[in-house]
């Protein structure tokens, strides 16, 4: 089973240490990608989801994060014990992120062709390959053509900042591209963008990891977007996974209390009216709530919800969620 | 294109400035209580001579008359005769300009040089104990006039330690190479003396550090500031992810976007120099434009305050465009700003 | 009034500052040379020496308990004379702001809420003649060409001063008068005097006042280096770069003479930026 996954987090806890104290933040994340699959990572903003990706390349700033428990397996290995080599030669030719906002991602001071070139070099030397420059260039130009940019050459030539919203993005993610061979994680690609450009850039996105057979973990806010593009969704509130499932199970027949009440906050075109947002906000990380952290605005709340984090259980095929309300099955 | 432009219109404008500059110093030297003709000359000179000064220096006209005269001879290349020296201050500033120019151009890449080593060292460890005790010092160093650095570093320098020679640009008994551009540390060189190089080298620490100590001081903070915002930048985060070495990600991605504040006050760098070279140069016995400037307005030497002034307007407005356009070139966000307006 | 809303404020700003040691470090250093200023007579071991006094017999002594800063060329207490010293920093620091403020204000204000008219370019154009050559050389020259006392060097260096404010309140008034509560007022029918200075002007304190303290040292600077070079208060005054540049002449043998009065200069400046520094960061973002 092990072999099969890519990602295998289990019971990860991480902490900031802040100015006004310590956030507990993910509090006991388990989470699962195999080989080749395709996961959704959905949920509020500032529920945990780019810390989670984070950590899983241990990319996290610390301090003033800090790791306080759990593991982390990426390919059967555990990140948190790797020595700073290996972690170098995983980053160089196993997994790679393209990053929320792209204007950010991109060093403004950098012509586009050096930053990707840099890429390439590494990833080279890291599959032992020492490479010359005009193989880089070319490479260059190929990746940027794989994300359908029109006139690399000139392209490579040009700052971030003489580019378009879209262009930086489709930069971003032929970076990553370069040295994602077996993972590619998405944090919200394209969310700074126009819809019709948004979708155009998940599309691509769908098409490359499809192509190459990569696995992908994508963190969107456009459930839409999530439903088309990935086998397995998990839902995440404040710092956990609070469910699990196949894309079609979870959207038609969604169990946990915070994801019901998620789909019913999208406003649908066809519905009437606005539709219900959930009551209450996410709660605050620096005390955060005891036992399942959605108990406060949870209608189906129980003391025992209060008191202990309810495990995962399994119903159905691959269906998991963690909520005392399907603990009888 | 568009650059070209840009200087164009940078050009002009600072002409304009520098004719309002003329103006405000030709006025206000006018103003100057007493008679410059008779200060020249001394108490003892005759009433027809010192008649014949003023009439020769146009002083008995009014002062718009006097500085038509004025104007019409700087474009002539002739910015009147220095009433101490009796030579023409033009040739006075040819000459003395050299030492300063050597000087200021020294001591500004020896304190940037110097505060970017000191800035990203200490912002890239940010809290480290190297990083105190730099911030620390710079603390004190920017609050260190130059007058009060270069006392204390003669005294403590050039008498206690006796590292440094602390008078004029060379030991006396060495003969000045042949001069080409007037800069000692390139015509020693070019003359193949190195001994010289060496003597004028050594000459110039003191005068140099004390001309920048405080700017430099401020210059190492700005670096340290500008590291520390750029550490946690999403760019680096994500050079860091593609693993990129450290290494590289210091000396490159951080490295260039941190240096374009403290590149983009060198032009007030330079300007605080030539303004502390009058001081400096003086205590130092420096023979330069700011010695010169100095002694002529201790004594009221109109003419000379007036173009030493002028000069230093000018070299600052060539200055500050030249340091615009070296930031353009380091930051394509500011290059995309010049070329859209 | 609201006394509690403006309790609360200065508790936040307070905790703001203090939360900084060298802010507080700053602090105390300017109040120790505030006091010693105003009750210098009180403070200083030997009042009188600050002035003319001839004491041959102790001159030149080097520092010892009796004198702890040592003696000058007359036999004077260097340390008495250093704590009067003070009093003609601060006075000149606090005459120059006060005076160079308003004005450059003033007119920064304007050209900033008449951005693009001729208005704008007319002062605007004249700072920039002032800002064309470095402070300090401008201050020289216009000492230069007055009587030397601290009375002219203060009006130089107020010369020099005023056009840093007009650009920096220029810069902030041109973008605040884009601020819809400034359009609010204008559509409403307020006056010009009134968005000015009931509208515009408000929003423009805390920078104009973090830039205050943090020119109180440089001011000081530059007035010291005038006087350091004789165009400033002349002896027997007993300015802190008057007296490095006498004692000057006695490095190395009384080296004393000089480096006290130097070393104080460098307390001064620092103890102001740090405070300055504070304030800054008290007031950023608020």
């Amino acid at each position: 089973m092990m072999s099969e996954m890519i990602v295998d987090i289990r019971d990860l806890y991480v902490n900031f240490n802040i100015y006004e104290g310590v956030t507990r933040v993910l509090n006991g994340v388990n989470f699962r990608v195999a080989k080749g699959e395709k996961v959704g990572l959905i949920g509020e903003a500032g529920c945990g989801k780019t810390t989670t990706v984070k950590s899983i390349m241990k990319i996290l700033q610390m301090p003033p994060a800090e790791v306080m428990g759990g593991e982390i397996y990426l390919e059967g290995l555990d990140v948190l014990k790797m020595s700073q080599r290996d972690l170098q030669m995983m980053r160089r030719k196993t997994v790679s992120m393209i990053f929320q906002d792209p204007t950010a991602a991109l060093n403004p001071v950098f012509k586009v062709g050096d930053q990707i070139g840099d890429i390439i070099k590494y990833n080279q030397l890291a599959l032992g390959n020492k490479i010359s420059k005009e193989e880089i260039h070319e490479k260059t130009v190929q990746v940027l053509k794989e994300v359908q940019m029109p006139d690399p050459e000139r392209l490579m030539n040009s700052y971030p900042i003489q580019l378009s919203g879209g262009m930086r993005q489709r930069i971003s993610i032929a970076m990553a591209l370069v040295s994602a061979t077996n993972l590619l994680i998405a944090d919200e690609p394209g969310t700074n963008l126009d819809v019709t450009i948004q979708d155009q850039v998940l599309r691509l996105l769908g098409d490359l990891v499809e192509d190459r057979g990569t696995s992908i973990i994508l963190i969107s806010h456009a459930l839409g977007a999530v439903k088309g593009l990935v086998d397995r969704v998990y839902v995440m509130y404040a710092g956990s996974m609070v469910e699990a499932a196949n894309t079609e199970d979870l959207f038609s027949d969604p169990l946990h209390p915070y994801t019901k009440a998620l789909f019913k906050a999208v406003p649908k075109l066809t519905g009437g009216g606005i539709p219900m947002g959930i009551p209450g906000r996410i709660p605050n990380y620096l005390s955060p709530p005891t036992g399942c952290r959605f108990n406060p605005r949870c209608s189906h709340a129980k003391p025992e919800c209060r008191e202990n984090a309810p495990p995962f259980y399994q119903v159905g095929d691959g269906h998991e969620v963690a909520c005392y309300l399907y603990g009888g099955q | 294109m568009n650059i070209k432009k840009y200087v164009a219109y940078r050009l002009i404008s600072s002409f304009f400035v520098l004719f309002g500059l003329s103006l405000l110093i030709f006025s206000l030297s006018r103003l100057v209580p007493g008679d410059p003709a008779r200060l020249a000359l001394g108490p003892m000179a005759p009433q027809w001579a010192v008649d014949k000064l003023r009439a020769q220096l146009h002083l008995d006209e009014p002062v718009y008359i006097q500085y038509i005269y004025w104007v019409t001879n700087v474009f002539r290349g002739d910015l009147g005769q220095s009433l101490v020296t009796r030579r023409g201050v033009f040739n006075d500033i040819f000459e003395f300009f050299p030492a300063t120019f050597e000087l200021v151009i020294f001591s500004v890449i020896l304190s940037t040089s110097l505060a970017i080593i000191l800035g990203v060292t200490s912002g890239k460890y940010a809290n480290s104990l190297w990083d105190n005790i730099v911030r620390v010092t710079s603390y004190v160093g920017i609050a260190i006039p130059s007058f009060v650095w270069a006392i204390m570093s003669v005294f403590i320098f050039g008498y206690l330690l006796r590292w440094f020679p602390t008078l004029g640009r060379l030991s006396s008994g060495v003969v000045m190479p042949t001069k080409v551009t007037g800069l000692l540390l390139v015509d020693s060189l070019i003359a193949g003396r190195l001994g010289v190089f060496r003597d004028a080298f050594y000459h110039m620490i003191l005068p140099g550090t004390s001309l920048v100590i405080s700017r430099l001081a401020q210059e190492a903070r700005i670096t340290r500031a500008s590291v520390v915002e750029n550490l946690h930048k999403d760019y680096i985060m994500a050079a860091r992810s593609f693993g990129i070495p450290e290494r590289t990600i210091t000396l490159k991605y951080l490295l260039k976007p941190s240096l374009i504040p403290t590149v983009a006050i060198m032009g007030m760098d330079i300007a605080g120099s030539m303004g502390g070279s009058f001081i400096v140069e003086t205590i130092f016995n420096w023979p330069g434009l700011g010695r010169y400037g100095m002694s002529a307005m201790l004594s009221n030497d109109i003419n000379a305050i007036v173009g030493v002034v002028m000069l230093i307007g000018v070299f600052f407005a060539f200055m500050n465009i030249l340091v615009d356009l070296i930031t353009a070139y380091l930051d394509p966000r500011i290059m995309m700003k010049l070329r859209g307006g | 009034m609201n006394t509690e809303l403006m309790k609360e404020r200065w508790r936040r700003n307070w905790y703001k500052f203090s939360r900084n040691p060298l802010s507080i470090l700053g602090l105390a250093v300017v109040l120790a040379i505030i006091l010693i200023a105003i009750f210098a007579d009180f403070f200083a071991p030997y009042p009188e020496h600050a002035f003319v006094f001839v004491d041959f017999k102790n001159a030149k002594r080097p520092p010892c308990w009796q004198y702890l800063c040592g003696t000058d060329m007359a036999g004077r207490d260097i340390l008495s004379r250093i704590f009067f010293g003070f009093r003609y920093s601060l006075v000149m620091a606090v005459s120059v702001l006060s005076v160079a403020t308003p004005p450059g204000v003033l007119l920064g204000l304007v050209a900033g809420y008449m951005r693009d008219t001729w208005v704008d370019i007319a002062i605007m154009r004249v700072a920039d003649v002032f800002l064309s050559v470095p402070s300090m050389v401008l201050a020289l020259a216009v000492c230069s060409m007055l009587e030397p006392t601290l009375y002219n060097a203060m009006l130089a260096v107020t010369v020099m001063w005023w056009p840093w404010y007009t650009r920096l309140v220029y810069g902030a008034a041109s973008s605040i008068k884009n601020e819809y509560f400034v359009q609010a007022a204008e559509v409403t029918g307020a006056s010009t005097f009134h968005i000015l200075f009931g509208e515009i002007f408000p929003n423009c304190l805390s920078t104009i006042f973090t830039k205050m303290t943090l020119d109180v040292g440089w001011v000081i600077l530059i007035g010291s280096t005038l006087s350091f070079v004789g165009l400033g208060a002349q002896p027997p005054t007993p300015d802190l770069g008057t007296m490095v540049s006498d004692g000057s002449k006695y490095i190395p043998a009384q080296w004393w003479i000089s480096l006290f009065p130097a070393l104080f200069i460098v307390v001064i400046i620092l103890g102001f930026n740090l405070l300055g520094d504070g304030v800054r960061d008290m007031l950023a973002g608020d």
